[in-house]
């Protein structure tokens, strides 16, 4: 079961706000998923390597040379606020 | 001019290329119908073809791939308004091939979902039944294909996106390997599983845009050079080729939707080929480990959406309050509902119990499907447990909606090559089978699919 407190401390570390209204009903949800996912315990996973990549890659190198990239101004461009060729952005607080 | 909507795509560029149509000719038409669309199936449509429109029929693009200067949203508000300065590398190989975007197509945001219902800009109808969904997430590119508004169509597929609303539309859908397509320039929803891929009338119009799409892009250094050329499929019979059937006894799976499916066994079988029924044992908990694994990498990917380099703002404040309540503002709940869960999975105590699992259970399936390949050619499954829902029907049941993809999940979590194409309909409604292959074999699976889309003989032509 996901308790209102853990919804809260999972919506902070996510920066995402959520009404008290989202916060119930989240935890209701989590927990239903959450109790689905526990269908992996069904499984004997002992002594078996996780897949973190499916296709057998490894070491994909590129020659260490400096190519263009985007011009700031494009770069720039879409973002809501902009100031002395950067994101503007409100001020960190007292945090 | 010919009728295009009888042609199939590759017809069609077969005419451009004798001289007999000319691109743009082909384009004004197509642009016609994507502008007379009803079903919400885009988001956007281009105002004229490009000045160097080549000889491949124009193509509908699902809106989570970047294309410069146009709309590109990702089915999301949070990225209202953004048009990128840059082109997904699969879009710019169609575009060298010949094709342009024809328009953006309508998707669950960030790819999110299985009935296009989470999108921020509105659900999509099903051509089959305007009262039901087209599947998702790649719902719009699926739709427009199905009702004629598009030759063809590219769409995502995380644990079934391209699959699942091709069987839902009656129209063919392509998951390749993983790695075998670019995923540069996709806004991306789960890194270790989304792969680009396409959405067609039929088998053979799937293997030439797919032809076009493969190759190492050095932008994303997860994709692969293609072993071998992509073959156009031309095989009529299945002889020699065996079919491992799963999930026909699956609790989920809908009787009448099953029947279907036992019928086109009995045509392969008719073709040549050999059934027998196969077992992967962890496929079951592919769902779980999905709902896992995905969440958990969206949860990072998703992080970027701050209000700061793209989108909309909101919230005043400090900065921790403006990201809070940007996203808060921006995000619709299935994406909220991701977030949350792969940031939990992934939190401090949790990340073995959860993310660490879930990769062993990928394993686990992808052993399965080594095992099942070597004792036949293919495995076969249903696409989608069920036919078209009703629009409305599953939204308040999260889980209810991730069960639609249960039969897709496994070949996604293994990163191999698999097509939903149309085995027949049940009730007035598409039922999709799904044709599994090892890793690259995309055009054995295609040929096998040729067949049997020539032996069933479906007629996709929709209501609406």
């Amino acid at each position: 079961m996901i308790e209102r407190d853990q919804v809260l401390h999972v919506a902070r570390l996510a920066r995402l706000r959520l009404t008290d209204d989202e916060v119930d009903r989240m935890a209701g949800e989590m927990s239903k998923i959450l109790e689905h996912v526990e269908k992996m315990s069904e499984l004997d996973l002992d002594g078996v390597e996780p897949t973190s990549h499916v296709v057998e890659l490894q070491n994909v190198l590129r020659e260490d040379a400096p190519r263009g990239s985007l011009p700031r101004a494009q770069a720039l461009d879409p973002a809501p606020d902009v100031a002395q060729g950067g994101f503007r952005v409100p001020s960190p607080g007292q945090g | 001019m010919t009728d295009l909507l009888s042609l199939n795509a590759a017809a069609q560029a077969g005419l451009m290329r004798n001289g007999e149509l000319s691109p743009r000719e082909a384009f004004d038409f197509w642009r016609a119908r994507a502008e007379e669309d009803e079903l919400g199936a885009y988001l956007w449509v281009a105002e004229a073809a490009p000045e160097d429109v080549g000889d491949l029929p124009p193509v509908a693009v699902k809106d989570l791939f970047c294309v410069e200067g146009v709309p590109s949203t990702a089915g999301s508000r949070i990225l209202e308004g953004y048009r990128p300065p840059y082109t997904a590398t699969s879009v710019r190989n169609l575009q060298s091939a010949g094709a342009a975007v024809l328009g953006k197509t309508n998707q669950d945001e960030f790819a999110m979902g299985s009935s296009n219902e989470n999108s921020g800009y509105g659900p999509v109808q099903n051509p089959w039944d305007r009262s039901r969904v087209p599947g998702g997430s790649s719902g719009g590119s699926a739709a427009a294909v199905a009702a004629g508004a598009a030759p063809w169509a590219i769409g995502t597929d995380t644990g079934g996106s391209i699959r699942q609303p091709a069987a839902l539309c009656g129209i063919v859908g392509l998951k390749p390997t993983y790695g075998a397509v670019s995923r540069y320039g996709m806004i991306a929803f789960a890194s270790s599983l989304d792969q680009c891929g396409p959405l067609t009338r039929d088998v053979t119009d799937a293997a030439l845009l797919f032809r076009h799409l493969v190759g190492r892009d050095r932008c994303d250094s997860t994709s692969v050079e293609y072993p071998e050329p992509v073959r156009l499929p031309s095989a009529e019979r299945l002889d020699g080729l065996s079919f491992g059937v799963w999930g026909l006894e699956e609790e989920g799976l809908d009787r009448a939707v099953a029947d279907v499916i036992r019928g086109t066994l009995g045509t392969i079988e008719e073709l040549g080929g050999a059934v027998e029924e196969i077992e992967l044992p962890s496929a079951r908990q592919g769902i779980a480990a999905y709902y896992v694994i995905a969440p958990a990498e969206a949860s990072a990917n998703l992080a970027r959406y701050d209000g700061v380099r793209y989108g909309p703002r909101s919230g005043d404040g400090d900065l921790d309050a403006m990201y809070e309540q940007t996203r808060h503002d921006g995000f619709g709940d299935e994406v909220k509902r991701r977030i949350m869960i792969g940031t939990y999975a992934l939190s401090s105590g949790y990340y073995e119990a959860y993310y660490g699992t879930a990769q062993k259970v990928r394993t686990r399936i992808a052993e399965d499907f080594r095992a099942a390949f070597k004792a036949v050619d293919f495995v076969v499954t249903p696409t989608s447990p069920t036919v078209a829902f009703e629009l409305g029907e599953r939204t308040a049941d999260p889980l209810a909606m991730y069960l639609s993809d249960y039969f897709t999940v496994p070949m996604s979590l293994a990163g191999i090559a698999a097509v939903s194409i149309p085995a027949g309909l049940c009730d007035g409604l598409p039922v999709g089978l799904q044709i599994a292959g090892p890793a690259f074999s995309e055009s054995r699976v295609l040929d096998a699919a040729h067949a049997l889309e020539k032996a069933i003989g479906f007629e996709g032509v929709p209501r609406a």
